[in-house]
C-alpha cells in the first residue's frame, strides 16, 4: 500500500486526491464494513491540521493506532511530530479534522479531557517529584486515603500496591520508599510509565522516552515499553530520533514529511536504510524544487 | 559503598536491592534524616548546660524555656509549610504581633473578648490569604509579597496604638490560664499546634500535595494537583497559627510593645526550620527537625543566661550554629545522595 506512495507518486497529484476526499473518509468506511478492524484501532484521526500564523504545520494527518500496538513516528525537526502529539493529548487543539477514539469522536479542550479518554503523555522530567518517593510519585493526587474527608493517608496500603504494580509489569527500583531523585534516569522513566499505566491509560504518548539515556538504561525502558504493549494491551505512540531504538521499540512506522503521513509500514517490512533513503530523498527533493523556483 | 560495580546500574535483577545489611540501613536512616544533626547538637547542649549549671534542669527553667520556645516552633512549623513549598513568609512575625493588638483595639471599643479573639483570628485568615492570592495571582514573589505585608502591619500598629505602650485584655481568671498565663499553657499549645502541622504535613493527602507542589510544581499541576489553592491554604495557616500563638504569648506578657520589630520572631522561626533540615528551595521539610531546631534555639538563649554569658554572645553564638549545622547537613544531603545511587 505504500511502497510507492512517499516518492513515487508526484508529489501535486497526492494532495490533489486527499484534498478531494472527505478527509480520512477512506479510514472511516474501511473501518465501518470491518468490525473487527473497528475494533482493533483505539484510536485514529482524519485530516487533522495545524496552522501558526503563515505556517501550515499539519496537512491533514490520518493516522490509526491498533490496540496494544507500539507506533513511531518518524520525521525530521519541523516536520510536525511534536504538534500531532499536542493535539492527540489535548494540549493543543487542531483547526481541523476529527479524533476518534475507541470508535467515538471525541474533541479535546484540555489535557484533562484527553486523560479522562485514557490518553496519557509521559515526559521523563516533567511529570515526577524528585523529592518524594516512588510510591508517592506513583500514586500522586489519586492517593489511597482513610477517614473520608480528612485525606489521611494509608501509605503502607499504597506501599503495597505500588509493590505489586512495579513487580507486575517487571520494575525493578531498589524501593517503593526510595526518593525519586536517588534514581537513574531509566529507572525514572519506568516510574513516569508505571504511574501512566497504573492509572488505567490505554494510550500512552511517549517524546523521546530513551532521551539520554545509556545502552542498558534503554533496555530497561524498551522491555518495560514492550511489555505493556504486549501483555497489557497498552497502545502507544513513540516520539524518537533513533532509528536504532524505534526499530527496536515500535511494531509500526509512520514517517512525517512537510505536515503528512508520507510512509506508513510495519518494522518486518522496511529497514533503517530504507528509512534513511526515504528522508535524504525528501531533502533533496526539497533542495531541487528550491532551484527550481530560483531559476523561474 | 554499594557491591554493584556502577556499569549495571539500572538493569540489574530484583534481588540486588535486598541485599542490605542491618549496618547499611540503620545509617541509611540517621543520613537519610534531615532532623539528625540538629538533633544531636540539642542532645549536647542540654548535656553541657546541665553540667554547668544544676538549674538548667530545674523545673522553672523548663517552664520559662517551653514558653519562650513555643512561639519560635509554631512560627517555624508554619513556615516549613511554606519552605516546603519554595516560599516564604516574611510577614509571619509580624502578624504573630499585630494579632493581639486587634484583641486589643476590638475590645477597646466595647467588642466582647471572645468575639475580638475570633475577630482577630479571622482578620489573620485574611492576611494570609492575602498573602497567598498576591504571590500566586500577581505572581508577585513571596518574598515580596510577605516582606510588605510585614511593613504595612508594623506601619499599622504604629498607628493605631499612636506608639503608646498597651495592656494586653483576658490576662485574668480561667481564660488566661488557659490561653497563656498557665505554667504549660504555652508550651502544650505550641506542641499541639507542632503535632497538628507535623500530621498535617506528613500524614494527608494536603501535606503530600505541598510537598509535590515544592518540589516539582509543573509535574503537580500535570497530575491535577490544585497547587494554586494549595499556595494559599498554607500562607492562611501560617498567619492562623502565627497570630493565635501571638495572642497566647500576649496573654502571659500582659502588656504589648506597638515597637517590638516582627522580623526577629520570623527569622527566629526560619532559622529553627533551617537548622532542622528543611530545605529553602521546596520538597524537603520537616516540622520534628523545626521543632528541635527551636529546642536548640531556647536551650542556647536560656542556657547563656544562666551560666552567665551576656545576649550579645548568644547572637553570635546562634548565627555560628545555623551556618554549623547548615554546613553539615549539606554535606550529609550529598553523601546520601552518593551512598544510594
Amino acid at each position: 500500500m505504500s511502497d510507492a506512495r512517499p516518492t513515487d507518486s508526484p508529489e501535486t497529484g497526492d494532495s490533489v486526491e486527499r484534498d478531494a476526499l472527505p478527509s480520512g473518509a477512506a479510514i472511516a468506511i474501511d473501518a465501518r464494513n470491518d468490525a473487527v478492524a473497528q475494533q482493533d484501532i483505539v484510536l485514529w484521526t482524519e485530516g487533522i491540521t495545524k496552522r501558526f500564523g503563515a505556517l501550515i504545520v499539519l496537512r491533514g494527518i490520518d493516522i490509526q493506532l491498533k490496540r496494544g500496538e507500539v507506533l513511531g513516528l518518524v520525521g525530521d525537526n519541523g516536520s510536525g511530530k511534536s504538534t500531532l502529539v499536542k493535539i492527540l493529548c489535548g494540549f493543543q487543539r487542531p483547526d481541523s479534522g476529527r479524533i476518534f477514539v475507541e470508535g467515538k469522536e471525541v474533541n479535546f479542550h484540555s489535557v484533562k479531557d484527553a486523560r479522562s479518554h485514557g490518553i496519557e503523555t509521559v515526559y521523563q522530567d516533567l511529570a515526577l517529584v524528585p523529592q518524594l518517593t516512588v510510591y508517592q510519585n506513583l500514586f500522586l493526587n489519586r492517593e489511597v486515603t482513610r477517614f473520608g474527608r480528612l485525606g489521611w493517608l494509608s501509605n503502607n496500603k499504597m506501599r503495597r500496591l505500588a509493590r505489586q504494580y512495579l513487580a507486575d509489569i517487571k520494575v525493578d527500583v531498589p524501593s517503593v520508599d526510595a526518593l525519586v531523585e536517588t534514581l537513574s534516569g531509566g529507572q525514572r522513566q519506568a516510574v513516569a510509565l508505571a504511574r501512566a499505566t497504573r492509572q488505567e491509560a490505554e494510550i500512552l504518548l511517549l517524546d523521546e522516552p530513551l532521551a539520554a539515556m545509556g545502552a542498558k538504561e534503554s533496555a530497561l525502558v524498551i522491555d518495560l515499553i514492550k511489555d505493556l504493549s504486549h501483555n497489557r494491551g497498552v497502545s502507544m505512540i513513540v516520539i524518537d530520533h533513533n532509528y536504532t531504538h524505534l526499530f527496536e521499540l515500535c511494531d509500526r512506522l509512520n514517517v512525517l514529511q512537510d505536515g503528512r503521513i508520507t510512509y506508513d509500514q510495519s518494522v518486518q517490512e522496511t529497514s533503517i536504510e530504507e528509512l534513511t533513503e526515504l528522508m535524504v530523498a525528501e531533502y533533496r527533493r526539497r533542495v531541487t524544487a528550491g532551484q527550481r523556483e530560483l531559476k523561474r | 559503598m554499594s557491591r554493584v560495580p556502577p556499569e549495571e546500574e539500572g538493569a540489574a535483577p530484583a534481588s540486588r536491592y535486598a541485599e542490605r545489611g542491618l549496618s547499611r540501613r540503620v545509617s541509611d536512616v540517621l543520613f537519610q534524616r534531615p532532623e539528625t544533626t540538629i538533633f544531636l547538637v540539642a542532645i549536647a547542649l542540654i548535656v553541657y548546660f546541665s553540667i554547668r549549671n544544676s538549674a538548667f534542669y530545674s523545673y522553672t527553667n523548663v517552664i520559662t524555656m517551653a514558653q519562650y520556645i513555643a512561639p519560635i516552633a509554631v512560627i517555624g512549623a508554619g513556615e516549613v509549610l511554606l519552605l516546603d513549598l519554595a516560599e516564604i513568609d516574611l510577614s509571619s512575625g509580624q502578624v504573630y504581633l499585630t494579632a493581639p493588638w486587634f484583641v486589643v483595639l476590638l475590645t477597646r471599643r466595647g467588642v466582647p473578648l471572645g468575639w475580638a479573639i475570633v475577630v482577630s483570628l479571622l482578620g489573620c485568615v485574611a492576611i494570609g490569604a492575602f498573602n497567598g492570592i498576591v504571590t500566586v495571582g500577581l505572581r508577585v514573589p513571596s518574598f515580596v509579597a510577605t516582606l510588605g505585608m510585614n511593613y504595612v502591619l508594623a506601619g499599622f500598629v504604629l498607628i493605631a496604638s499612636n506608639d503608646i505602650t498597651s495592656d494586653m485584655v483576658g490576662t485574668t481568671g480561667k481564660f488566661g490560664k488557659i490561653f497563656g498565663i498557665g505554667n504549660w499553657s504555652e508550651g502544650l499549645w505550641g506542641l499541639g499546634i507542632v503535632l497538628v502541622i507535623w500530621g498535617l504535613l506528613k500524614g494527608t493527602r494536603f501535606g503530600l500535595h505541598t510537598t509535590a507542589t515544592g518540589g516539582n510544581e509543573l509535574g503537580s499541576a500535570e497530575a491535577g494537583i490544585p497547587v494554586r489553592s494549595v499556595k494559599i491554604w498554607c500562607f492562611v495557616i501560617i498567619a492562623l497559627i502565627a497570630g493565635f500563638i501571638g495572642i497566647l504569648d500576649a496573654i502571659r506578657i500582659g502588656s504589648l510593645d506597638p515597637a517590638a520589630p516582627g522580623l526577629n520572631e520570623m527569622l527566629s522561626g526560619v532559622s529553627a526550620a533551617v537548622i532542622g533540615g528543611t530545605a529553602l528551595t521546596g520538597g524537603k521539610a520537616t516540622v520534628l527537625g523545626t521543632l528541635i531546631g527551636a529546642i536548640v534555639l531556647g536551650v542556647l538563649e536560656d542556657g547563656f543566661n544562666l551560666i552567665g554569658i551576656s545576649a550579645n554572645w548568644f547572637i553570635l553564638v546562634e548565627g555560628a550554629v545555623i551556618l554549623i549545622a547548615m554546613g553539615i547537613n549539606v554535606q550529609l544531603g550529598r553523601m546520601t545522595a552518593r551512598t544510594i545511587t
